[in-house]
């Protein structure tokens, strides 16, 4: 097992920078999550870390050794590709002993470790099969029977999920999580799906174009965004934005308001704000309400979304601009109709104004 | 509506075999000559080629022609000398070819795009106009052999092997084949703490079948119908392939009879080699558009 640190590590090709000074600590036994959109480097550093990509400068160390100019066999990683790049004229058992073979193992530890990584993956009746007679589920577990087979110090996953339709996305989302808890070791795992990046991470870290976003747990992440591309990127339907000016400030709550929001006290830790700022207010679809006791402000509903446990309201406001909102029960609203429209201000997320994410990044 | 358009269907798989069968006529006529003259006095044969007669097995067949053609020239040894040359050349060049190409492709190092470009020029290189400074240099080179350290390689196997092992043409059909290859799987082998050597032998060959027969037919055929070069360094019979050896029917008065004998003869390794790598070898042409 292994503690990963990559500090200041940097890439580029030619004049082009790719990972722009990135530091990140992985502890040992974490499941660490890169997530960003596509292009943002995420898988650049994986491989990087893998050994499949040189390393323009900056220090990258497992375990306490530094790495940056060993080849890949010789940093104790073992990596899930995207493709799942089986072997395709060997069997599951080939595949699977593959590393150990390279190794020079004897027949009959072979046989006894790739026993073992079959019963965790259930895939004992595989063994004999050939690759082109596998579904893509059966051929990932082959693809992560190779990998721990060797017990390697450091599990990397490149979009692991991302071949799978979404039904067996979900099991094997699970199983790799429940396989984390079993082996106990350090995993780093690259996707753009937050939902895989909430779920399975002790440790998010979110990129955007070679750099951190924001490092954390993913609760911290979800309730705490740090800036605007993580408060968009991460939750679904993702939060909403609403420029406002800032009218009065009092400690860590401020009072803002819009053309179309009357006055509201809102939580505001990422201050100092001054009063006569401007200021953009995020709301989370899941913390708006629609109950005419709570009104802030007053929209059209312009389209509804019933997905049986939640109801999704796109609200027109008066403004132009348009408003998500999340609600936890199967609500029937007539589009055109007029709707009140409220939130929570202590759930509210003020931010510096700065350009605004583009809708849909991820 | 069915029946239609059955009617419709069986009407042109009728044209399309017909045209199919025209055209493998055309190629099999010569084949079919020859064979066919091969059992007949020459004379006969004269006076057949002008009707269709020429084409078939009719008047004083016999196997005179094969014995006359053991008797005029070593015919077997000329056989076994290239077999030899051609077996020994196609194995070493997929060998060393495939090894090349994997470099190219595989491998980052300094200089490899300008080196690989270098290589396809040659391609528009004539053999014929390097033949001769070729002559001069092999005929000065070093050899240890049996008889210890001689020099010049004339009147030998290895002469007419080594300079043919290597070619632009068969690295770059490696080098295309081993592009679509997905890298994942090479990846996946290097991080699995695979070298260089084990992902080549394990990983990639393994999975060139395709394009290995197609480079063993293009090199065979080449090697086997080598005629300017055998010719030109070996001046001793002992050592000289079946190309040359025709020669010997074209010496003082030509027996036609003879002559197709002997080209019937020499075509059975050709064809038994394509029959035994013709799977592989229509696989490759469709999936890589090359062919012989």
């Amino acid at each position: 097992m292994a503690k990963i640190s990559l500090k200041n590590i940097k890439k580029s090709y030619g004049n082009v920078d790719v990972i722009k000074g990135v530091d990140i600590e992985i502890e040992d036994g974490e499941f660490c999550v890169f997530v960003g959109p596509s292009g943002c480097g995420k898988s650049t550093l994986l491989r990087m870390i893998a050994g499949l990509e040189d390393i323009s400068a900056g220090d990258l160390v497992i375990g306490k050794t530094q790495v940056n100019d060993l080849p890949p066999s010789q940093r104790g990683v073992a990596m899930v590709f995207q493709s799942y790049a089986i072997f395709p004229h060997m069997t599951v058992r080939e595949n699977v002993a593959f590393g150990l073979t390279i190794a020079g193992a004897s027949k009959t530890e072979k046989d006894a470790k790739v026993a073992e990584a079959a019963r965790i993956l259930q895939m004992e009746h595989l063994l004999d099969r050939r690759p082109s007679q596998l579904s893509g589920g059966q051929r990932q577990r082959v693809a992560i029977g190779r990998a721990i087979v060797r017990k390697p110090q450091v599990f990397l996953f490149d979009e692991p999920l991302s071949n799978l339709d979404a039904a067996l996305r979900m099991d094997m989302r699970m199983e790799i999580g429940k396989l984390h808890q079993q082996l106990g070791a350090t995993m780093v795992y690259v996707t753009h799906d937050q939902v895989e990046a909430m779920t399975l991470a002790d440790k998010i870290v979110v990129l955007k174009d070679g750099k951190v976003m924001q490092t954390g747990a993913p609760m911290d992440l979800y309730h705490n965004p740090a800036n605007l591309f993580v408060a968009g990127f991460l939750g679904a339907p993702s939060m909403n934005f609403m420029n406002v000016e800032v009218v009065g400030v009092k400690g860590d709550v401020a009072e803002v308001s819009s053309p179309v929001l009357g006055k509201v006290r809102v939580s505001a830790k990422r201050g100092p704000f001054a009063v006569g700022e401007a200021a953009i207010l995020g709301l989370r679809p899941q913390y708006i309400t629609l109950e005419s006791g709570q009104a802030l402000m007053t929209g059209k509903v312009a389209l509804t979304e019933r997905l049986g446990a939640e109801t999704v309201v796109d609200i027109g406001l008066g403004d132009g601009t348009s408003l998500i909102a999340a609600l936890p029960q199967d609500t029937v609203y007539s589009v055109g109709s007029d709707i009140a429209v409220g939130f929570d201000g202590d759930k509210a997320h003020l931010f510096k104004a700065e350009t605004l994410p583009e809708k849909g990044a991820h | 509506m069915a029946m239609i358009s059955g009617d419709n269907h069986g009407l042109r798989l009728a044209v399309r075999y017909t045209v199919l069968a025209l055209i493998a006529l055309i190629f099999i006529f010569p084949l079919v000559f020859m064979v066919m003259s091969s059992f007949k006095p020459d004379q006969q044969l004269l006076v057949d080629a002008s009707s269709l007669r020429a084409f078939l097995p009719v008047g004083d067949i016999s196997l005179n022609n094969y014995s006359a053609a053991f008797e005029r020239a070593p015919v077997g040894l000329f056989v076994f000398n290239s077999v030899l040359v051609t077996g020994v050349t196609v194995a070493l060049s997929l060998l060393i070819c495939s090894a090349a190409g994997f470099a190219f492709v595989f491998i980052n190092w300094k200089g490899r795009g300008v080196i690989l470009s270098v290589l396809l020029a040659t391609l528009i290189v004539p053999f014929e106009t390097i033949a001769i400074p070729m002559l001069l240099m092999v005929s000065k080179l070093p050899w240890l052999g049996m008889e210890g350290l001689t020099w010049g390689w004339l009147n030998s196997y290895h002469v007419q092997i080594i300079p043919f092992i290597a070619d632009g043409l068969t690295i770059f059909l490696f080098v295309q084949y081993f592009k679509d290859l997905p890298g994942e799987l090479i990846e996946a082998a290097r991080v699995e703490g695979a070298s260089w050597f084990q992902i080549y032998r394990r990983i990639v060959m393994p999975l060139s079948g395709p394009i290995l027969a197609t480079a063993a037919i293009l090199k065979f055929l080449a090697m086997y119908n080598q005629y300017l070069w055998p010719l030109m360094v070996t001046q001793e019979e002992g050592y000289r392939p079946v190309m040359v050896g025709l020669q010997y029917f074209f010496q003082l008065n030509i027996a036609w009879g003879e002559v197709m004998a002997y080209l019937s003869l020499i075509t059975l390794p050709v064809l038994g080699f394509y029959l035994y790598l013709q799977k592989a070898f229509i696989a490759s042409i469709a999936s890589t558009g090359v062919k012989g």
